[in-house]
């Protein structure tokens, strides 16, 4: 083969390899037009019978059980408790634990923390919806709550909290360890105390990659569904106390896909509507998260 | 009064040591009880998995399959869907998720699309899992007619861990020392040479550890299978292409479902099975790390 073959022969390869390259990375993309597209089909199918409007705005979800109703509140209103909840119990202990390993651990203690940390992290959510049913709710209800029930949207937010606070506790520890030491140094030689420091000039700086880790976690929380499931139960009632079983946007449609439900029935249809809601939820969600991080950062250096 | 006088009764600056260096110390006190909370629920959790289910774990259960009567369950249908399942999406996933990173990195750098693919991926990565149920069951088994078979559910889970193998594969690929580019790249490689023979066995530690800890949190996974139709009561071994088939953790949801105390048990017991079964990745993805970085050095 002369050398000008052999130059274009192996032009030709490398323009092969890239297009295949090429395509590797555009499943992402397929992936995501994909979703948009399965989930506004489908969603559009079921607006035919459904109103959008009664879809939006009505307070009673009774897909399963006669006289039919779609309004999709009550699995918003309890995704949101649940996840509200969780929040509750991942932010302040998340935070206190992100700050311990930030600003206090040694090096050795955090080495050692840390992938207990992520041993949570790694928990399949099954396993915490087990936690819920077996440990958290027999324990709220043998302690404070003798009138609770085996489904509580409380024990659920419990242990959505548990499956959530790793995401807070490391992308904080991150956002903590990102401020420069000099504005640590700075303001200890200023005489604050580092209790002092930490509040008042590395949590502001900070605060940015804080407050995207919670949306985040906010995030998770919304889309978390077996944990959800088994501790939350399937009753789509629309309620605010945490002591009743609801039923989250999630649960109804793993609810849906367990039975027999055909799959031209307009129950069946609801599943893409509640899924095309969950899914706008929790992009809106991790959009805000992200713009946080981009909005905000480098500020301090 | 004089000037002196008033300086010693009305100091200007007080320090209030004291009470500042408490609430510090009350403060200290309040992160160490966060950590040792979220230790102390973990301990717990294992505990009961393991108090619950330990008096099960036998040959028979890992041999066994599900059965009405718990004393006599297993999963050995569970189990092996789980490793088909692992084996199958790692196959899938694994050869898409680097070709991706490698465009990514090597390809386009900062370029308009670059950028729009990135930022893609970072949003895929926070799609709920139960999403890519959705989506695998319109895509995979209807609209591709692959039914509800283990070999939809692989590529569904696939799609789910796609976005974290090309993080952690584009991570690995950054810390290849662009010396070592440089040095082929004078050497006369072409592109695809110089990603083959340098950068690809150079990040080989990274991109494996990343793909085998994307595994374990795929076979974990439990919402999208129910999409993609697993059935919780299968009494024997799964073929990838046809028919029913279940997972380690529909198995655990299967029984923990009925709230009966005995089936419970036999709930945790297959946690057990399932967490063993992840640590042994975990495990594996360590020492594929070490034996991998063995050779490299720069």
């Amino acid at each position: 083969m002369t050398g000008a073959a052999a130059r274009g022969t192996r032009r030709w390869r490398e323009g092969a390899i890239e297009a295949v390259l090429f395509l590797s990375a555009s499943v992402g993309v397929v992936t995501t037009v994909g979703i948009i597209v399965v989930l506004a089909v489908e969603t559009f199918e079921f607006f035919v019978q459904v109103s959008p409007l009664e879809f939006l705005t009505g307070s009673v979800w009774s897909a399963m059980i006669r006289p039919y109703a779609f309004g999709v509140i009550p699995l918003v209103v309890s995704t949101l408790m649940i996840a509200l909840i969780a929040l509750a119990i991942a932010v302040p202990l998340g935070l206190l634990a992100a700050v311990y390993l930030a600003e206090y651990a040694s090096t050795r203690t955090r080495d050692m923390l840390k992938p207990i940390l992520e041993l949570l992290a790694g928990i399949p959510t099954i396993v915490l919806g087990f936690f819920a049913i077996t440990v958290v709710s027999p324990a709220l209800k043998a302690t404070v709550l003798p009138s609770l029930g085996p489904f509580s949207a409380l024990a659920a937010g419990i242990v959505v909290g548990l499956l959530v606070l790793p995401v807070i506790a490391s992308l904080s520890e991150d956002a903590m360890r990102a401020v420069p030491r000099t504005l640590r140094e700075g303001s200890l030689a200023l005489g604050a105390t580092s209790f002092e420091t930490i509040r008042k000039v590395v949590f502001p700086a900070a605060l940015s990659g804080v407050m995207a880790s919670i949306i985040l976690a906010m995030s998770r929380a919304v889309g978390e569904t077996m944990a959800v499931l088994l501790a939350a139960g399937t009753n789509p009632t629309l309620t605010l106390d945490p002591r009743d079983s609801v039923q989250t946007m999630t649960a109804f449609i793993v609810q849906v896909s367990l039975g027999d439900t055909p799959q031209q029935s307009i129950q069946f249809k609801s599943l893409f509507a509640v899924g095309a809601t969950l899914f706008a939820m929790t992009l809106a969600l991790n959009l805000l998260s992200d713009w946080l991080v981009r909005r905000f950062r480098n500020v301090y250096e | 009064m004089s000037v002196l006088a008033r300086a010693a009764t009305t100091p200007r600056f007080e320090p209030a040591l004291m009470r500042r260096r408490l609430s510090g110390t009350i403060f200290y006190g309040a992160c160490l009880a966060a950590i040792g909370i979220t230790l102390l629920a973990i301990v717990i959790l294992l505990y009961d998995i393991f108090t619950r289910g330990l008096t099960h774990l036998d040959l028979n259960f890992l041999t066994g399959v599900p059965s009405r009567i718990p004393a006599r369950a297993g999963v050995a249908p569970a189990f092996v869907g789980s490793l088909q399942l692992g084996i199958l999406l790692a196959v899938i996933a694994f050869p898409l998720g680097v070709g991706a990173a490698v465009y990514l990195e090597e390809y386009t750098r900062a370029s308009r699309l670059n950028r729009l693919l990135r930022t893609n991926i970072a949003n895929l990565a926070g799609v709920p899992s139960i999403v890519y149920g959705i989506f695998g069951l319109a895509l995979f088994v209807r609209a591709l007619g692959l039914g509800y078979t283990l070999f939809a559910a692989a590529l569904t889970l696939a799609l789910l861990i796609l976005p974290v193998v090309i993080i952690s594969t584009m991570e690995a690929i950054r810390a290849v020392p662009a010396s070592q580019r440089e040095a082929a790249y004078a050497l006369g490689a072409t592109r695809w040479q110089v990603v083959r023979g340098a950068v690809l066995p150079a990040a080989a530690p990274g991109i494996m550890t990343g793909i085998i800890l994307a595994m374990a949190r795929a076979i974990g996974e439990t919402a999208p299978l129910i999409l993609i139709g697993a059935v919780t009561f299968v009494t024997y071994l799964p073929q990838p292409f046809d028919g029913g088939y279940t997972v380690l953790p529909i198995q655990v949801y299967s029984w923990a479902a009925r709230f009966q105390p005995a089936f419970q048990e036999i709930s945790a017991t297959a946690i057990i099975v399932l967490l063993a079964l992840l640590v042994l990745l975990n495990v594996l993805a360590i020492v594929v790390r070490v034996r991998l970085s063995r050779h490299l050095q720069w």
